[in-house]
């Protein structure tokens, strides 16, 4: 019984996590298969068939999204003592909080920079690179060489960085960071790159773009192939060609597309803290918003961490809205 | 969680367009005799494999290669060509809790049922809002599709509360149910946007046959979606066995943590850790990029027809 118990609740050994994780799938398809009975059945009204597709997933997002969305807005107007209970209303400090202070002043400027930087340059690097290797042979593995990032994760990705990055060896030893390295090859001082401000923000930002290409590259990659035939022709006829070529006719014909990407690649450097987690070592001066949410969260300052994710929140509304905008009008031309 | 966009306007061309492809590829070669474009592609290509790359090197340098030099001198007498890093890694280097064989376990038991589990709730939703007819069911189908906005940082402290309460710290559960529950807005709205072209005349044809919803939704759909499974699937596999956040904060005990976390612990007692660091980061990268080359076509088209989760 114990046993049972332990794989349920604390699972330790390989076979109680194998057994419990075949147990959880069998729950779920007895569950299914108890629903879809249930309405299979003749004369079942429709709207309970209904909710029986949909009922689930609608159980499931307001207690895993609605509510916890309501509560942490409400928390994040509270006051929190050191073991994470709510003390008592105490207004917008927590707000506040973030908006004094030079740490918070270079979070707030480095959640900026995030948001503008890293959606700029990995859509810029991605068009000019989908554009370059369009029809070209070897296309897909040069393809699959910039997209290869965004499959691995950002922890891994920012274990990779560590060595372009490192510390600087100690004098007269040779460096292990490749940057420090090529720094030092035209001159340069060796520096620890990660601890100094701004340098560990754009340090990280690099690393992010170095990430997101890949997304922006496929998917404009894409969009430049569905670009009509004649259209290109008939450029090509007017005398068009490189350059001009694609400021004139490529750009224009893939906006819709560009817009599309360069927000969610916003909303992605805007949302994710594994690169500044793993890479940041923890230091006030490069931490963007995301990171701010964690710290807070895992100190158990809960009012805080709310207010952190909040505004995060708040800061992805426009871009959503301009996305959906951009969206609407595209589709008002057809 | 998501970015909430619509499904983009891209579409393969297939077929009567072959030869007028191939037409351009042969133009394509005159905008490429340029050997500049030639030149920044390369040097593109090259600047983003040479991180991976090095950590590649890295990791099969033998003891104290990656701490004492750069991967850029390859092998010597003193870090020889080895594959010692990986079994340490495994093992954790002698310290029973980093090792990441462990690791790759919970992983494995994380991520089946958190992508198995959400595709199939999301199916049976995206059906309903797309073919059972029911008041209210676009302004409900219009609120789970505008969730993807909400950050998930949003949802992670009441949730953990809530687990708490119900006493699964601890165990597999909570980490399963967060991810099944943030996946499921982008899922319910990927798969809408597949099932919602599905022909009526199929639906109209079963349910002549006799069909209700339930054998319309397994004996209809489920075949003609194949393919939008697979691309939504393999975007959560991904998705869940890279995650970070979710996995700090529900799976960080000694029972249950990823290798996300497992690797990302590594780095802060980097001293102890630092040979097998490079091996470890590439045992984690090691299936996504396995299910990522093999999987491309699914992947890529999973991304195309909506958005991306970040």
């Amino acid at each position: 019984m114990d046993w049972l118990h332990d794989m349920i609740f604390q699972p330790q050994s390989t076979v109680q996590k194998i057994v419990v994780m075949i147990f959880a799938m069998a729950l779920f398809v007895a569950l299914v298969a108890l629903i879809m009975w249930l309405i299979g059945r003749p004369r079942v009204p429709t709207w309970l068939v209904f909710l029986g597709f949909a009922g689930p997933v609608l159980i499931a997002v307001s207690l895993g999204l609605i509510y916890p969305f309501i509560r942490t807005v409400l928390d994040s107007f509270h006051q929190f003592n050191s073991v994470g209970q709510a003390v008592g209303w105490n207004g917008l400090d927590n707000y506040t909080s973030y908006f004094s202070g030079q740490g918070n002043r270079r979070m707030l400027i480095n959640t900026v920079l995030w948001l503008f930087l890293v959606p700029i340059l990995a859509t810029g690097l991605g068009l000019v690179y989908a554009t370059l290797v369009d029809r070209v042979r070897g296309e897909k593995f040069a393809k699959a060489l910039v997209f290869l990032p965004m499959a691995i994760s950002m922890v891994a990705a920012g274990i990779a960085w560590r060595y372009i990055y490192y510390q600087p060896a100690p004098k007269g030893d040779s460096q292990i960071g490749l940057l420090n390295f090529l720094w030092s090859l035209v001159g340069g001082e060796p520096t620890n790159w990660l601890i100094k401000y701004p340098q560990g923000t754009f340090a990280m930002i690099i690393v992010m773009v170095w990430i997101q290409t890949g997304f922006a590259m496929t998917v404009l990659s894409a969009a430049i192939k569905a670009v009509p035939d004649d259209i290109v022709e008939a450029a090509r006829i007017d005398g068009a060609s490189g350059w001009k070529l694609f400021t004139k006719i490529t750009v224009p014909s893939i906006r819709t597309t560009l817009v599309v990407v360069v927000t969610t690649v916003a909303i992605a450097a805007l949302k994710s803290f594994d690169v500044v987690f793993t890479m940041g070592s923890n230091l006030p001066s490069n931490d963007i918003l995301a990171s701010a949410f964690y710290n807070a969260q895992s100190t158990l300052n809960y009012g805080k961490a709310g207010a952190a994710a909040v505004l995060i929140f708040i800061l992805v509304i426009p871009v959503i809205a301009y996305n959906v905008l951009q969206m609407r009008k595209a589709d008002s031309y057809r | 969680m998501s970015a909430a966009i619509a499904p983009m306007p891209i579409e393969e061309q297939v077929g009567g367009r072959r030869l007028r492809r191939q037409q351009r590829a042969n133009d394509a070669k005159t905008r490429l005799s340029s050997p500049w474009a030639s030149l920044i592609a390369v040097v593109i290509a090259i600047l983003w494999t040479i991180p991976t790359f090095g950590l590649l090197v890295n990791s099969l340098r033998g003891a104290p290669g990656p701490s004492s030099s750069g991967w850029w001198h390859f092998f010597s007498a003193e870090s020889p060509f080895t594959f010692s890093n990986y079994s340490a890694a495994w093992t954790g280097n002698g310290v029973p809790a980093n090792a990441l064989g462990g690791f790759l376990l919970n992983t494995f038991v994380i991520v089946i049922p958190a992508t198995v589990i959400p595709i199939a709730l999301a199916l049976g939703a995206a059906y309903a809002f797309a073919w059972i007819p029911f008041r209210g069911r676009n302004v409900l189908f219009v609120m789970v599709f505008a969730l993807q906005i909400v950050p998930i940082q949003v949802a992670l402290i009441p949730l953990l509360k809530l687990y708490n309460g119900w006493g699964l710290t601890g165990s597999f559960w909570p980490i399963w149910l967060s991810h099944t529950m943030f996946a499921l807005p982008l899922a319910t709205f990927l798969l809408h946007n597949f099932i919602k072209e599905i022909p009526g005349s199929l639906v109209e044809a079963a349910r002549i046959d006799g069909a209700g919803h339930v054998g319309i939704f397994f004996r209809v759909m489920l075949p003609l979606l194949v393919p939008a499974i697979a691309s939504f699937a393999i975007f959560q596999f991904l998705w869940v066995w890279n995650d970070l956040l979710v996995a700090l904060t529900f799976a960080s005990g000694a029972n249950t943590k990823p290798i996300t976390p497992g690797i990302q612990g590594l780095t802060t007692q980097f001293a102890s850790a630092a040979d097998i660091l490079p091996a470890g980061a590439m045992i984690a990268l090691i299936v996504p990029l396995i299910v990522f080359l093999s999987l491309q076509r699914f992947f890529v088209r999973g991304l195309l027809a909506g958005s991306v989760k970040g």
